[in-house]
């Protein structure tokens, strides 16, 4: 039976891209506002669900061919290496370091190494979501 | 003034979320039930617009948006269950 959803398909083709750019910022703003990678993480991935919705598995596939669960095990070994990275420079396990930089078009802005443990918190929520949700509705 | 009216309205947008929680229990079929669940999303969204108005914060704006992001794609999923039987689709016949 064919379903006419044109309307659905049009409006996940914008909606994704503002659920995306929403999760960039919260991924940013994690430092002293509320937000941060797991957030960060959740929100793309309920877009990444969203496109699953709208289409089927394998037009995704075609266009994202990741294997989440790589994902999800890559993003554990990025937030707990950068907590071993510490340990070589002789500090304490997990202590983040920090540094003000004058850069060119973004004027002062701060570098802390957390951007790279919130990025591997964020993959990992990315990848266990999806597979949770896709292991669980798929059919058959 | 201002503050009376805020009142009023967060007072009116709890009774509406119980009148659409009692749609959502007692619904005669499962499309009333989406749809209650639907209207207890949007106006908890509206709830929380009104809330950070009278606290006079910007602290639950993306709370706002996260609440409506979820609320639509559970809408979505709920109605593509209903009218196919799944959810996510392995190929599709179109």
């Amino acid at each position: 039976m064919k379903i006419n959803d044109v309307i659905l398909r049009t409006v996940t083709k914008i909606v994704v891209f503002i659920i995306l750019t929403l999760s960039v910022y919260l991924f940013f703003s994690g430092h002293y506002s509320p937000g941060g990678g797991f957030i960060g993480g959740l929100v793309l991935a309920s877009a990444i669900v969203l496109m699953y919705l709208t289409s089927d598995i394998e037009t995704v596939h075609k266009g994202m061919p990741f294997d989440f669960k790589l994902v999800a095990a890559l993003g554990v070994l990025i937030a707990t290496g950068t907590g071993f990275a510490s340990v070589i420079f002789g500090k304490d396990f997990m202590t983040q370091a920090a540094m003000k930089l004058n850069l060119p078009i973004f004027g002062e802005t701060e570098l802390a190494s957390v951007v790279l443990f919130e990025a591997g918190v964020a993959m990992t929520v990315i990848g266990v979501v999806v597979t949770i949700i896709l292991s669980i509705s798929e059919d058959e | 003034m201002k503050e009376t009216i805020l009142l009023i309205s967060l007072t009116l947008f709890a009774l509406t979320i119980m009148v659409a929680f009692f749609r959502v229990l007692r619904g005669p079929s499962m499309p009333d039930r989406v749809v209650g669940l639907d209207m207890i999303g949007v106006n908890l969204l509206s709830m929380i617009a009104i809330i950070s108005i009278v606290l006079k914060t910007k602290a639950f704006l993306e709370v706002i948006l996260i609440l409506g992001i979820l609320s639509f794609i559970g809408t979505i999923a709920f109605s593509k269950y209903l009218e196919r039987g799944t959810i996510v689709e392995r190929k599709s016949d179109h």
